[in-house]
């Protein structure tokens, strides 16, 4: 009922879809930064959606698990291996006691989301049992997995009683199984991608060249990004006025421009408050896309309307519904 | 009142442009209207923060769809049912008072790094900055930069100080500091600019207890000074 850390790798760390309900009081969303690609994944290993999983950067993560277990993962470019054998995103392997997992340094995109029959089984902090790295509470003892690290896991769907036939059941009959998820959910990564946003709660306090800059520049991320948010680099982004601004909300996605023009796209663990400038949100539909930016990556910014970015968010919800849909008919 | 987008699936309520200008009738409006919009339940609401001038109300498109029975125009269908249910209550509609919360702080030189500088800034002594600090009745503005931090407003003029150019990379739980024309304490171990004047043994921010933090937008706080041994014996 457990896995070993063998190496942590560059930076792993226990994630859910977050936590809602606390920013009242300060409390970040923390959760995968690809909320969908966690999603998918434990919808292929027959978890509830919202089941932890781990969040894995730049790879280098080995584990080696001590029972059955069924797992798939999502994300950029990753090659991972269980055994010897290779584990495409979006599939679904099968581990037996004593087996070795294996990601690998990425080729495009930084993350991955690996869910496991079961899920990992940490306390719920305030709701949730995503990490919170900030402030240092939630996932394991509220810090990045280490070398030696003993992850508890939850007991597999369909393994008591009633149904320790699902746990031989023929799906995956094979090790590695060929049904898959639709490739832009679970290989998201782009090297260099477009991201598409709508206008921020203070675009009327940019000039229209900066405007302007913003959607036609490529801009370079920063190696000092982190799970906060993506620095980018270009040309800077200067304001028409430089009237100080009263702190207020800020969500992932926010695209905000500190003194020094520079911006910044944040994610998950970002502040729920902000000062600076919000010239641009990131729809939520390529926030997958966002989490991925690594160093030296370069952005593009492409501008929608806020009924388009609803219908793209309520056509991809509609689409994980038959996906949905589409497994438990697998599944009986 | 404005209504802006934060992206697909939030938005921001401005209640009021200022916030220095009248505090106390800005911190009232927006709270009333957290309230207003708590009460309201609209559909597809998630949750609901407030912050100086505004509240931010995040909400799930899809369940907002399923109530308005429409794909387009979510935005609009929101911010009317928001405008509809933050229409200015009659006086007479008494709201409850604040609570008051006293924190004890204390002014130790250990505890203390920037007293100085404050005072030097203030042009009056250390004594008298600790006086000011702990006479005044504050009002917490907001919670953020970490889970727990109170922003608060009510500083004397006096002793307004600007933020340290240089943050610090470590800042130890509890520090009670002075940025610009407000007051905070940190509630973990972080990073920050701050003039740190002194510390309170209570803790802010504790993931384990419901609700997690020690204050909230809205609340009174007053410093009471205590000494080192109080510290340490409040502090166990």
């Amino acid at each position: 009922m457990e896995m070993i850390v063998k190496r942590a790798g560059f930076f792993t760390s226990v994630q859910d879809l977050g936590r809602t309900g606390f920013r009242e009081f300060g409390v970040s969303t923390s959760g995968a930064l690809d909320p969908l690609a966690l999603r998918v994944a434990n919808l292929l290993v027959s978890n509830d959606e919202r089941v932890a999983g781990l969040e894995i950067t730049l790879g280098g993560l080995q584990l080696r698990f001590n029972d059955e277990r069924i797992i798939a993962w999502c994300g950029g470019e990753f090659e991972v291996e269980i055994g010897s054998q290779s584990l495409p995103a979006g599939h679904v392997g099968r581990l037996q006691a004593g087996d070795e997992l294996k990601f690998r340094t990425p080729q495009i995109g930084c993350r991955a989301w690996l869910a496991i029959s079961g899920g990992v089984d940490m306390p719920i902090v305030l709701g949730s049992r995503s990490t919170d790295l900030r402030a240092n509470f939630g996932g394991l003892d509220g810090r990045a997995l280490r070398d030696g690290d003993v992850i508890p896991l939850g007991p597999r769907p369909g393994s008591s009683a009633s149904a320790e036939a699902t746990a031989d059941r023929p799906i995956p009959a094979t090790r590695i199984s060929s049904w898959t998820a639709p490739h832009d959910w679970v290989s998201p990564a782009k090297p260099n991608p477009i991201l598409r946003f709508l206008r921020g709660a203070d675009w009327t306090r940019f000039n229209a060249l900066t405007l302007q800059l913003l959607t036609s520049e490529l801009l370079t991320a920063s190696p000092d990004s982190d799970r906060m948010g993506v620095r980018l680099t270009g040309p800077e982004l200067p304001r028409a006025d430089n009237v100080d601004l009263i702190s207020e909300a800020v969500a992932p996605g926010t695209v905000q421009v500190p003194p020094s023009g520079h911006p910044i796209l944040l994610l998950g663990d970002c502040q729920t408050i902000g000062g600076y400038p919000k010239i641009a949100q990131v729809i939520t539909v390529d926030l997958g896309m966002a989490a991925q930016v690594r160093a030296g990556d370069r952005v593009r910014f492409s501008e929608v309307s806020l009924g388009d970015a609803h219908q793209l968010f309520l056509q991809r919800e509609r689409s994980l519904e038959r996906f949905r849909i589409g497994l438990s008919l697998r599944d009986q | 009142m404005e209504i802006v987008p934060l992206g697909d699936s939030a938005l921001i309520v401005r209640v009021r442009e200022q916030f220095d200008d009248a505090p106390e009738e800005t911190l009232n409006e927006v709270l009333q209207t957290f309230q207003q919009l708590r009460g309201a339940a609209i559909p597809g609401m998630i949750e609901l923060a407030p912050a100086y001038t505004s509240v931010a109300a995040f909400f799930d498109p899809v369940d907002v769809v399923k109530a308005s029975g429409t794909a387009s125009d979510i935005f609009d269908w929101l911010a009317a049912r928001i405008g509809a249910a933050t229409v200015p209550k009659r006086r007479g509609n008494r709201r409850s008072a604040p609570r008051t919360v006293e924190i004890p702080a204390c002014y130790d030189p250990d505890f203390a790094p920037d007293l100085d500088e404050v005072a030097r800034h203030a042009q009056i002594s250390t004594e008298q900055v600790v006086e000011l600090h702990s006479a005044a009745d504050y009002r917490v503005a907001c919670i953020g930069f970490v889970p727990g931090f109170p922003f608060m407003a009510g500083l004397p003029k006096k002793i307004a100080t600007p933020r340290r150019s240089n943050p610090r990379k470590e800042i130890p739980p509890g520090a009670v500091g002075i940025g610009g024309a407000q007051t905070g304490i940190y509630p973990l171990r972080s990073p920050g600019g701050w003039n740190l004047i002194g510390r309170t043994p209570l803790k802010l921010f504790d993931p384990t207890k419901d609700p997690p933090v020690l204050l909230r937008a809205g609340d009174r706080v007053r410093f009471r000074a205590i000494t080192r041994e109080e510290f340490e014996s409040l502090k166990r």
